[in-house]
């Protein structure tokens, strides 16, 4: 295409379409922090940030993204040093891994994978990886309890999240999202199913760490958790991915749930980034609303409530889709 | 670097050993201040706790015995600093029973509806700071919202905002003015609207409800064992109010009930004061009808050197606050000393702490309303 011959064709896609998805993290980071700050601001009857950059505070982000590039890179003696400087990377890494699979448009996919949705699942696992890492390399004893809990916590709301998402595959009768997406070019999943469309969505709160699962990071309780020790430049990877993630599992809801890009008048990715961003205000919104759970009693929700709800769920649509 | 600053990995004691020890403070975000609680634990739940306190340790009672009897009163207010005006009570009423002073009326309704806007303002900050400790920010800031009309109403009448160094002995420094009652009238009305919407945004919410039920449990029996007072007393159902019990000042002319809870954990420590804000709204409403002219200071002997003992204590919004003052016939106290409630909550601490998770311990450290500066002193 475009003159350039097949094999040397790929690389040049894939290195774009690289680019672009890191890109797009690091931007959204900005963006989606800005925007914590001013709805967190408007839902507390405060102002939030409006003197750097007039009048909205617009360059409040970018100016604490330079703070914290100039930073001093911190590493206490007692660190175990490989796990502590590759711990960072990992939970960007695999959010960037998970953009791979997301259709932006029309044949506007990174990697069209059969079993994107598979895919999706496998990456983001890794995430909670980099975490305990970060805890167990740090050496210290907060960070460690903060890993413990992520470690804890992962199992048990994995599990009903790829069971609402096995759900919608089942609906689709693929694992592809490109399938996914056509599927519901007459009726959004979210209205043929709602059950799984909540039970992905409280999952991926806690995935994203969002309050009120937040418990990872737990300011009032492990002062911040798994990342205690770092600062700078390695902290913002974390804060990278962590935004990322919220991002991300918003996406994935958009394309599983709201349609995708599908949608009237507008070009593909606007549509899929207006239903992205709004699943986002809404996880800002509970933030800001909500107290925090316990660790325990997130694990009973999970075990006890989502994982037979999301079983339950599967089963009817098992049921329905031999009827029809 | 030298081998004793090196730090050392985390070790366990020996092979087998389960436990962690923690140091939670002095400097932690929900310790309120400079508090170290040493807690040992196994996994993710406490198997005890150890508070360790004096990292703001003022010699407060050593200082009073070198000043004058008057010049006492600005300490008082750095005991429990979001409460001044109730620690310059409990200092103001022993001295004057130690001096024999009597009071006018216009400055004794003074002293109430300071005092009750006091306890306002301190249940406030609490509240604010309770959900908070369990990741809920916003109530914190909708309680500030409310504070900042109330601290406008104390700055009006007193100049200042949190350490007032207001009431005198045998009165107050300064009567509320035409300003200060539209400021206190602002303040009423909108604590009617917040109580509402404190209800609406946390008290029925229920991730609260199921992380505040159940936790630091405490029979009427073990309440008055371990000498708790105030809110905390009266979350276990005992009706123990020194305001009606004991009254002092003006309140036995005033109408008020005191709330009581049952099951005395912090849900009900929580109602009981959420159900204080709405009668000390009560009790100012009816002070500012019931407000007589006057003066607003008594008459006081030219120099203060009594003899002689004197104990005097008030219902502060944590609990009871006392004073035990002791004269020898000199310009200063011979003996003072301070009772905080603070201080005699915290062994709760250890009492409570066993078989609960790390994520509940922000969650007694709150319930007990706790404020370094009076646990020191």
């Amino acid at each position: 295409m475009f003159g350039i011959p097949e094999p040397w064709w790929s690389v040049v896609r894939a290195v774009v379409w690289a680019l672009f998805i890191i890109i797009f993290l690091a931007v959204n980071a900005i963006v989606a922090v800005w925007l914590e700050r001013k709805v967190s601001g408007k839902i507390q009857r405060r102002i939030g940030p409006q003197r750097v950059g007039r009048p909205i505070g617009w360059a409040q982000t970018i100016a604490d993204v330079f703070k914290l590039l100039v930073k001093e890179d911190v590493r206490a003696e007692a660190t175990d040093k490989w796990v502590f400087l590759l711990a960072p990377a990992i939970p960007f890494a695999a959010i960037t891994l998970m953009f791979l699979v997301v259709p932006w448009g029309k044949n506007l996919i990174p990697l069209n994978l059969n079993i994107g949705l598979l895919f999706v699942v496998a990456v983001t696992s890794f995430e909670v990886l980099g975490l305990f890492m970060a805890g167990w390399g740090s050496n210290n004893k907060w960070a460690l309890l903060g890993a413990m809990r992520t470690a804890a916590a992962m199992i048990s709301y994995e599990l009903p999240m790829v069971l609402a998402i096995l759900a919608v595959g089942m609906t689709a009768g693929s694992l592809n999202m490109n399938d996914v997406v056509n599927a519901q070019s007459r009726v959004p999943f979210i209205l043929i199913q709602p059950v799984a469309f909540l039970i992905y969505y409280i999952a991926s709160l806690a995935e994203a760490n969002r309050t009120p699962f937040d418990f990872t990071e737990a300011e009032s309780e492990l002062v911040a958790g798994a990342n205690i020790e770092y600062s700078g430049l390695r902290w913002a990877f974390f804060f990278l991915a962590e935004y990322g993630s919220l991002v991300g599992t918003s996406a994935i809801a958009a394309t599983l749930f709201l349609g995708g890009w599908r949608g009237p008048i507008l070009p593909g990715p606007v549509w899929f980034l207006i239903k992205t961003y709004l699943l986002v205000y809404v996880a800002m919104w509970i933030r800001w609303t909500l107290p925090r759970v316990r660790i325990d009693q997130l694990l009973d929700f999970g075990w006890k409530f989502l994982l037979p709800l999301a079983l339950a769920d599967i089963a009817v649509t098992g049921l329905v889709l031999a009827l029809l | 670097m030298p081998d004793n600053l090196r730090s050392t990995p985390i070790t366990m004691p020996d092979e087998g050993a389960r436990e962690l020890v923690v140091n939670m403070g002095p400097q932690h975000p929900s310790t309120h201040g400079v508090l170290r609680v040493k807690i040992t634990l196994n996994g993710e739940t406490l198997e005890a706790a150890d508070p360790d306190i004096g990292y703001l340790h003022r010699c407060f009672e050593k200082i009073s015995e070198g000043l004058t009897y008057p010049q006492v009163m600005p300490y008082t207010d750095r005991t429990d600093y979001v409460a001044a005006i109730t620690d310059e009570w409990a200092y103001a009423l022993a001295a004057e029973r130690l001096l024999g002073v009597e009071v006018p009326e216009r400055a004794e309704y003074i002293r109430v509806i300071m005092g009750e806007v006091q306890r306002l303002l301190s249940h406030l900050i609490w509240f604010g700071s309770f959900a908070m400790d369990m990741g809920a920010v916003t109530p914190f800031l909708y309680a500030w919202r409310e504070r900042e009309t109330g601290y406008d109403f104390m700055e009006t009448v007193t100049g200042t905002r949190q350490l007032y160094n207001f009431l005198r002995i045998g009165g107050v420094r300064n009567d509320i003015d035409d300003d200060g009652w539209q400021a206190l009238d602002r303040f009423l009305k909108a604590m009617d609207q917040a109580l509402i919407e404190y209800d609406t945004l946390f008290t029925k919410n229920p991730i609260f409800e199921v992380r505040a039920k159940g936790i630091g449990p405490l029979s009427a029996e073990e309440a008055i064992a371990f000498g708790a007072s105030g809110p905390v007393l009266r979350g276990s159902g005992v009706a123990r109010d020194l305001r009606r019990d004991e009254p002092y000042s003006v309140y036995d002319r005033l109408d008020f009930a005191v709330p009581v809870g049952s099951s005395g954990d912090a849900y009900d420590r929580y109602l009981v004061r959420m159900l204080e804000m709405e009668q000390s709204l009560r009790i100012i409403r009816q002070a500012i009808k019931q407000i007589p002219p006057g003066d607003i200071q008594g008459k006081v002997p030219k120099a203060m050197k009594p003899t002689g003992e004197a104990y005097a204590r008030v219902e502060a919004p944590k609990g009871e606050v006392a004073c035990y003052l002791v004269g020898n016939g000199t310009v200063n106290p011979y003996r003072m000393h301070w009772r905080s409630p603070c201080f005699t909550h915290l062994q709760l601490l250890p009492h409570w702490a066993p078989g609960n998770l790390v994520a509940d311990m922000v969650v007694l450290i709150g319930t007990i309303d706790i404020i370094l500066g009076e646990v020191d002193r």
